[in-house]
């Protein structure tokens, strides 16, 4: 792992303070990044177990969160950080509650497999998987430019959301055509239209930790911009 | 990094001086420093430096020790002019006219360039006597003069509630901070244009020192201001501009909002962040 940027403080046991934060960061992130992955397996499968455990696992996370957020307020009053050392913990505040919301998602997905276990669903999970495998890539993906702390990938991720949206819009019009069919089975359809919601959801954190990390390597904060725009503003 | 690429000519200081942070459009250059090398006989101490500090604004020197911060500073009331080895090229503008020109009355020019060192320099005479100083070796004696003058510069220094009752006291009796805020009241008196505070602070306890900042951020209203400070943090809260200097050149100079979230070059960053060098 590259340490150049946050190491070579004089001051060793600052290093380690900020070393420390990330690994926390890419465990915390780790977690989410499982709790989505077992919260669809649970979902696709009806495991309710499984889905048990993702929502016990959301407590772990949110005592991460709050863990990192104390331990950035601790060195914001105590070291009086600058220039890249105080962006990288604002980043780290910020991304920890994209993070944290993901978390969220995954436990809602969870809820949703507990709802629907055992009911008959005519449901093509393979297309609501393959949507979950991309948010969970552009999540991966976004953490590993935190750890390593490069911007060359992060339009590439954001770009990849069109696609989550396109699928989702796309699950959406099969949903509606469900309900249409017999409206017995708006309820759950409902259900499931709230899961893929929630996957949608997780793609969008993923971009703005994209954007917050863009700041924290550049300086440049370029939330609110469309595509193109942050595209030229990483070229520049 | 060669010294070449570290110079700073190529600085726009008009981008500079309406860079973010500042919401004044009215800014204009009161101090002007040009082309300016100093020598301390074979050494050279300040290479080439050029920038501009706006009127009534705080321009805060940071930097290493021996960086040339004081140095620099000292150029602006030309004090370097008693030291017998220094010798200086270049121009350092103040309000349109060098200040290093043979025409210039170096007194005069001390007049209007106030300085205040590091640690309080009071006179070992009563509190009014230390203001109407300034005063009373221009010639004035007249008594409601002086005294309007003593209470209108203690009040700027903020100064003048705590020392009403106790103006013929010894100066040297009252604490660091109020010494610190009388030689401030005393460079105040005469009324310069511009006022040098060669860490002014550094000797004090937290509580005046928040006093000297919270004085300098009402005396810029009337006067433009140059602070040398070795605190970063110092230099973060009181100035609208500040300049890293490294070994003797300018290396970068910005808005001190700007300077301190994301410094253009590497070598701030890693000075304001406490990295190796």
């Amino acid at each position: 792992m590259d340490n150049s940027k946050i190491g070579q403080h004089i001051s060793e046991q600052f290093n380690k303070e900020l070393e420390d934060i990330r690994n926390k960061v890419l465990t915390m992130g780790g977690l989410v990044e499982q709790q989505i992955e077992l919260a669809v397996q649970a979902f696709t499968t009806g495991d309710v177990e499984l889905a048990d455990q993702v929502i016990k696992q959301d407590n772990q996370v949110d005592a991460l969160e709050m863990d990192i957020d104390l331990e950035c307020t601790q060195i914001l009053a105590l070291r009086q950080p600058t220039a890249f050392d105080l962006r990288l913990l604002i980043t780290v505040i910020k991304i920890i509650h994209e993070i944290e919301r993901v978390g969220d998602k995954a436990e809602r997905v969870a809820q949703m497999a507990i709802q629907l276990a055992g009911v008959e669903s005519k449901f093509p999970h393979h297309e609501l998987e393959h949507m979950a495998e991309l948010v969970k890539g552009m999540l991966h993906d976004a953490l590993d430019s935190f750890a390593r702390m490069t911007i060359e990938e992060l339009a590439e991720i954001t770009e990849r959301d069109d696609k989550v949206d396109r699928e989702y819009e796309n699950i959406l019009r099969q949903l509606i055509t469900r309900m249409m069919e017999d409206p017995r089975n708006i309820t759950r359809t409902l259900d499931v239209l709230w899961t893929v919601r929630a996957l949608e959801r997780i793609g969008d954190h993923a971009c703005y930790i994209c954007e917050h990390l863009v700041y924290m390597i550049k300086g440049e904060d370029v939330r609110h911009l469309s595509q193109s725009e942050l595209e030229s503003k990483l070229k520049a | 990094m060669t010294a070449q690429e570290t110079r700073t000519h190529a600085i726009d200081m008009s981008s500079v001086l309406r860079g973010k942070g500042i919401q004044d459009e009215q800014n204009e250059t009161c101090i002007k420093v040009e082309n300016l090398n100093l020598f301390y006989g074979e050494k050279q101490a300040l290479h080439d430096i050029n920038m501009e500090m706006p009127r009534h604004k705080v321009t805060a020197y940071i930097g290493p020790s021996g960086c040339g911060k004081s140095t620099l500073l000292r150029c602006i009331n030309r004090m370097n002019d008693l030291v017998d080895s220094a010798k200086i090229d270049g121009k350092i503008i103040l309000d349109n006219e060098n200040i290093y020109d043979k025409a210039v009355n170096v007194a005069a020019l001390r007049r209007r360039v106030g300085m205040v060192f590091q640690k309080p320099n009071p006179f070992p005479k009563s509190i009014f006597e230390n203001v109407a100083y300034g005063l009373r070796i221009q010639g004035i004696n007249d008594k409601r003069i002086l005294e309007e003058t003593v209470e209108n510069a203690l009040r700027g220094a903020a100064l003048w509630d705590e020392m009403k009752d106790r103006l013929n006291d010894n100066a040297l009796g009252i604490s660091g901070g109020q010494q610190q805020r009388l030689v401030i009241a005393r460079a105040i008196a005469i009324e310069p244009e511009v006022l040098l505070l060669d860490e002014p602070a550094s000797a004090l306890d937290p509580i005046s020192t928040l006093k000297i900042e919270e004085l300098i951020n009402e005396l810029k209203e009337k006067y433009t201001i140059v602070i040398v400070t070795h605190n970063m943090q110092q230099a973060a809260r009181v100035s609208d501009y500040t300049a890293f200097m490294y070994m003797g050149e300018l290396i970068e100079i910005g808005t001190t909002s700007e300077l301190f979230t994301n410094p253009r070059k590497q070598q701030t960053e890693d000075y304001i962040t406490g990295r190796y060098g």
